[in-house]
């Protein structure tokens, strides 16, 4: 519970100092008055404008503001699309989230078996191949393994069409269909660097004298490996894969780029260059949360893992 | 032991998860499968259509607030005015059936159209109008509109069908900002996110960056709208637009360049207008070495027009001499394309003149979401340096072009295209007069605001076209900018559809496209 309340008060600061940072940077690249009246208004309607919308105000003001109505559970409404914020956000979140998911899922699947395989014929074959193939992973950023993917499955092979996204109210299946390669080219740098800490992890159990107590007792070492060492060898790897996630979220916002998926992340960029803050602040926010909520879901993940560890 | 079997639990459970994401890669074929035949729409399967429109409708979709071309561009279908323009460019009754106009010109008495309602089901009536008039002379953002309905003495309810528009002095230009005032119903303030107007189609929905929906208008008070539903889906990626349009998912894309038009599929036809919009290299008249109309001018010999649109759409696309598009039959001047022929060593003369025998350097701003204009200027900055000008093309956001360029006149020069908000010689030229909040280029000349002047306060039509002509002739000789052309606007549509109209203004005209059998 102490715990609990520790953490709270951590995101609470964490997420004030965010926003706060996030609102000061729009006082420096300028307010959306000028692209909301365009080329046919004169420099007194801008003005006018941003008068009437209280950009004028100082900083501190101007974020109160947005501060206590977000407080209030009010997140503002859109300056390009004077829509309210909560409900543009809620319409795109569950795309990105499905995304992430689907990435988590991909890396999970491919991760887990190929590292256990790697570390027990390590030396082996098998073993030199997925090192050698995690090298040349794990050092191609997400974006551009998308743009390989879209040529390769999209252009040569016609396996999915780039661009013909559906929302998942239309058509479920080709929904997640559509995701399956932009959640691939986000979990491919990912999955490639978790299978190598499994690997190494595992290989460092196995070192331990608790598994040369296990073969003493008769242990062959495929028993040794699951019966013992791989629970001890999770723990890192559930760690890494809470960071993961997080890293997987910043994945999708710009492979959503690459895929023009409408998720959370095309709604940002172009929330930013429009100048829309309480959009972007509302993103911003829903981001944070979503990274502190995993990272707390880690560590309770960790004491189950390994039952010396208790928070605290 | 208790945690250990639950720890046991949860890795079974993290497996099971992974193998359901191996179920979802499964059926990733099928999915893609579904994708594809869903859009095969090579016929339609019902009477609808598919426009692919390059940028979403992200403003106001109010009909006084909305400033996006592209927003303007769609709800043409939605709103109407008393009058609206037609294809040619003339203005038809619309919800008014006729106007008459009294002797000094100064009153319109417009008796309006029975039977007309509005999407929302209510009734047009004379007070909607009155309303639509006070409101768009408060709040619309197209200030030439809203500087000629502040020279409305008032706008007054005769009787429940005829409205008396009193204005403070002539206006020949009247019946074209009549157009511009869309008509709303006085009782509802939903129009900034769900438009109601009078048009063909209604509004039915739309979701952010994905699509907006139209439907036919059954109680429309003309000819109906021949398809029953179009869908707007938006590519705001240009890659994904091709995709789209290779993969056969659109039936009709506006605002292609001549690149992007090759090589697509035989359902498709293409169609060449043009995009009514002024594109020029845009100088800053109060910024050395610009100020000296000798150096202006030496751009413009400097600059070869041909080479541009050889280089950027093969050829196509109008070439023009002042800030006037041929669309606008009337006051295109054609002889003025000619006025600057490709001279280098004139330039350079020119110059030597001005006392830059050895050039200069000097910046291109461009707006970067623009493409056209990037590739313009990248070839402007090429021809400039054969008569030792460096020109470097600094590529911005459109919101800091707008802030700083625009509002700022922060700048040297820039290449953009600026189109007419209405149909009036006045919403391209007015512009440039010394005092107007609206020119970027603080071009100065007493002539000029002079001619504009004697226009606008006459209203024999022969005289005031004589007088806007010599208006753009000063523009020209004065080489306020180094005009370069009307872009070409390449419109893919399906071969099995008919009815597309250019327009002379930026407008997408969708009542009169169907299927043909």
């Amino acid at each position: 519970m102490k715990y609990l309340i520790k953490k709270l008060c951590t995101l609470i600061i964490t997420l004030f100092i965010l926003s706060l940072l996030a609102f000061s940077a729009f006082s420096i690249i300028g307010d959306p008055a000028a692209s909301m009246l365009g080329t046919n208004a004169t420099p007194e309607q801008v003005a006018q404008l941003r008068h009437e919308l209280g950009f004028d105000r100082p900083l501190l003001v101007q974020y109160g503001d947005w501060l206590s109505g977000f407080l209030r559970g009010d997140m503002g409404t859109s300056y390009s699309y004077s829509l309210p914020v909560s409900g543009m956000v809620l319409e795109k979140l569950p795309t990105t989230f499905v995304l992430t998911l689907m990435a988590l899922a991909l890396n999970v699947a491919a991760a887990i078996p190929l590292g256990i395989a790697a570390a027990r014929y390590a030396g082996g074959l098998f073993d030199r191949v997925v090192t050698v193939l995690n090298q040349v992973i794990m050092s191609i950023p997400p974006f551009f393994t998308g743009i390989l993917l879209t040529c390769l499955f999209g252009l040569v092979f016609r396996l999915f069409t780039p661009g013909a996204f559906v929302s998942y109210a239309e058509n479920p299946w080709g929904f997640l269909g559509y995701l399956f390669f932009p959640a691939l080219s986000i979990a491919a740098p990912r999955t490639a660097m978790t299978v190598k800490l499994l690997r190494s992890s595992i290989l460092e159990q196995l070192g331990q004298d608790y598994i040369r107590t296990a073969y003493s007792r008769g242990s062959s070492r495929t028993m040794a490996l699951w019966g013992h060492a791989l629970r001890n060898a999770l723990i890192p790897v559930i760690t890494f894969t809470a960071v993961s996630v997080a890293e997987m979220v910043a994945g999708s916002i710009v492979v959503e780029q690459v895929f023009s998926v409408p998720g959370i992340g095309r709604l940002l960029l172009a929330s930013i260059s429009s100048r829309d803050f309480p959009v972007v602040q509302a993103i911003v926010v829903i981001l944070a949360l979503w990274v502190a909520a995993v990272n707390l879901l880690a560590d309770v993940l960790y004491q189950y893992a390994d039952p010396r560890i208790r928070l605290s | 032991m208790r945690t250990r079997t639950l720890a046991l639990f949860l890795s079974a459970a993290v497996m099971s998860t992974a193998l359901c994401g191996c179920g979802g890669q499964g059926t990733a074929g099928t999915g893609s499968d579904g994708a594809n035949t869903s859009q095969t729409g090579g016929e339609p399967p019902a009477n609808e259509l598919t426009v692919g429109i390059a940028q979403d409708l992200g403003d106001s979709l109010d009909p006084f607030t909305m400033t996006a071309a592209g927003t303007r561009e769609i709800l043409f279908n939605v709103y109407e005015g008393l009058y609206k323009p037609d294809a040619s460019g003339d203005f038809i009754p619309a919800l008014a059936e006729d106007c008459a106009i009294s002797e000094d010109a100064l009153t319109y008495t417009f008796t309006l159209r029975d039977g007309v309602q509005f999407h929302n089901g209510t009734a047009m009536d004379a007070e909607d109008v009155v309303y639509s008039f006070n409101t768009c002379a408060a709040t619309s953002v197209d200030s030439s509109l809203s500087a000629a309905l502040a020279d409305l003495v008032s706008a007054d309810v005769v009787d429940e069908r005829t409205v008396a528009v009193t204005l403070a002095a002539p206006n020949s230009d009247f019946l074209a900002y009549v157009s511009s005032v869309y008509v709303v119903p006085d009782d509802y303030d939903g129009q900034t996110t769900a438009p109601v107007g009078t048009g063909p189609f209604r509004f039915v929905s739309r979701s952010v960056q994905e699509n907006v929906i139209l439907e036919r208008f059954d109680r429309y008070w003309g000819e109906a709208a021949k398809v029953d539903k179009v869908t707007c889906k938006i590519y705001e990626d240009g890659n994904a637009l091709m995709t789209a349009l290779n993969g056969g998912a659109v039936d009709l894309v506006c605002h292609l360049t001549t690149s992007q038009v090759q090589g697509l599929g035989e359902q498709y036809q293409v169609l060449e207008g043009t995009m009514n919009l002024v594109q020029a290299l845009y100088l800053n008249n109060a910024a050395a070495p610009f100020d000296d109309v000798r150096v202006r001018q030496a751009l413009c010999y400097a600059v070869d027009v041909d080479a541009v649109l050889d280089l950027t759409a093969d050829g196509h696309g109008t070439k023009l001499g002042s800030s006037m598009y041929p669309a606008f039959t009337k006051y295109f001047d054609d002889s003025l394309t000619d006025l600057y022929p490709h001279d280098p060593e004139k330039a350079r003369a020119l110059l030597a003149e001005a006392g830059y025998p050895d050039g200069f350097s000097m910046t291109i701003t461009v707006p970067s979401n623009y493409t056209p204009h990037v590739d313009t200027a990248l070839v402007l900055a090429e021809q400039l340096a054969a008569v030792g000008i460096q020109a470097q093309v600094v590529e911005v956001e459109w919101n800091t072009w707008l802030t700083d360029v625009y509002q700022g006149r922060n700048f040297e020069t820039t290449v953009v295209g600026f189109d007419a908000a209405n149909l009036t010689a006045n919403a391209l030229l007015q512009r440039w007069t010394s005092g107007a909040g609206k020119n970027m280029i603080s071009f100065q000349s007493s002539e000029y605001d002079a001619l504009l002047e004697q226009a606008n306060a006459i209203t024999d039509d022969g005289d005031r076209t004589s007088l806007f002509r010599q208006a753009e002739r000063v523009l020209a000789e004065e080489a306020a900018n180094v005009y370069i052309q009307d872009l070409a606007d390449m419109v893919v549509i399906n071969k099995s559809l008919t009815g597309f109209q250019f327009y002379p203004l930026y407008v997408l005209d969708l009542s009169q496209i169907a299927w043909t059998a």
